[in-house]
């Protein structure tokens, strides 16, 4: 065999082609079976959420949605701060929104509660410092957790400048707790992190966020939580953003938030 | 050879212990039990064949989990029935066996088996 090095690279580069496209080939061959989206489900190319501020100060507001989220998926209420799980919640407007204060920012407003979520941001920290790609961006804009594959190492709750995550640091239910809750939405397990995945379970049924139906269904709250699509410029998210002011959380830290709030 | 009586006596109690699984076995009569599962009432057949779904089921739970968590897809097409199912644990597979302590656990314990999918799937009322 000529072993000159003309030769070596003539073998490696066709080694190098033929595995390229081997890997392809042997992934549509290996997967055998077929599946199916539901024919009702919601798509989008960017899924938002529109958060009316001044709604947001009423508080059967903002309990009938943290009540109906933890609801859907089975979040425990855990007193102690340092152990707590939370998917949707209040904090103050100080701590929202640190980049629209001043000197001179009214007390009564730094006060003023908001509701908070995951922004499902469109470079998202949480996704990049993921070693087990646990937690991805969909097509869609929705920022995904994988429970199954989440090791617990808590990067993202680091990485995250909202705080949005949570970590499971117990059993997030006794034994007893846990037989009364609903079974179509599986709980944790001690050790991972989770927080919200704006209803993606909901949404490939055909169904809007939980925060979102519940509060639809309080009077005047029509246009208090509105979920939609952006990249339908027909959409209501996309009308009330371009009819109102709406602001978002720290977008100098270039996370791209998708939870707009209008002042 | 100066101990022989004692080592083959330790011989003989290693051995007995070894084979304790066995003998265990055999004595208590319960030499080549398998478990046996009950059909579900109303129900003739399911996702795929008998045979698929005994030596392959935790393959395709893996599937169904990628597809429904990764994909966002929802339905499985049957390879064998061609029919379409909901791909979930607790809303599909769990409405026919509903009962996990007479299905799931019922082969997993005989084989020492212990898959994770109830630290947090939550168990049918069944049980």
């Amino acid at each position: 065999m000529d072993d000159s090095r003309r030769n070596f690279l003539k073998v490696a580069g066709c080694s190098l082609l033929g595995a390229a496209w081997g890997v392809p080939i042997v992934r549509a061959v290996s997967k055998s079976f077929t599946t199916e989206a539901a024919p009702e489900a919601l798509r989008a190319k960017q899924w938002a959420m529109v958060v009316d501020l001044k709604s947001c100060e009423r508080d059967d507001i903002r309990a009938a949605a943290a009540e109906a989220c933890h609801r859907e998926h089975n979040v425990p209420s855990i007193k102690d701060v340092e152990d707590e799980v939370k998917w949707i919640w209040s904090e103050d407007y100080a701590h929202t929104f640190p980049t629209e204060m001043h000197t001179y920012t009214d007390v009564a407003l730094r006060k003023k509660p908001v509701l908070v979520l995951c922004n499902h941001c469109e470079r998202p920290p949480c996704v990049r410092v993921c070693p087990t790609q646990a937690t991805w961006r969909r097509a869609d804009g929705i920022v995904m957790m994988d429970m199954h594959r989440c090791i617990g190492c808590r990067y993202c709750m680091v990485a995250c400048p909202y705080g949005s995550r949570s970590f499971n640091f117990k059993e997030p239910w006794s034994t007893e707790e846990r037989k009364k809750l609903s079974s179509d939405f599986p709980t944790r397990c001690k050790g991972v992190v989770e927080k919200c995945n704006f209803c993606a379970e909901r949404l490939a049924l055909g169904k809007p966020p939980a925060c979102v139906e519940a509060v639809r269904q309080l009077p005047d709250a029509e246009e208090a939580l509105v979920f939609g699509d952006l990249g339908d410029s027909s959409s209501q998210v996309s009308m009330l953003l371009r009819t109102r002011h709406g602001i978002r959380r720290k977008p100098n830290l270039g996370t791209g938030p998708q939870v707009y709030y209008l002042v | 050879m100066h101990d022989a009586g004692k080592v083959i006596l330790g011989l003989g109690i290693f051995l007995a212990l070894v084979t304790f699984p066995i003998w265990f076995t055999v004595a208590t009569g319960n030499y080549g039990y398998t478990p046996e599962l009950q059909m579900p009432e109303g129900y003739t057949q399911c996702v795929e064949s008998k045979e698929y779904m005994t030596s392959w089921h935790m393959d395709l739970l893996d599937q169904w989990r990628d597809e429904v968590v990764r994909e966002g897809k929802r339905y499985y097409v049957s390879k064998t029935y061609g029919d379409k199912h909901e791909m979930s644990l607790t809303k599909n597979c769990m409405k026919c066996h509903n009962d996990k302590a007479q299905f799931c656990d019922k082969c997993h314990n005989y084989l020492g088996v212990e898959p994770y999918c109830w630290d947090c799937h939550i168990e049918p009322e069944g049980n």
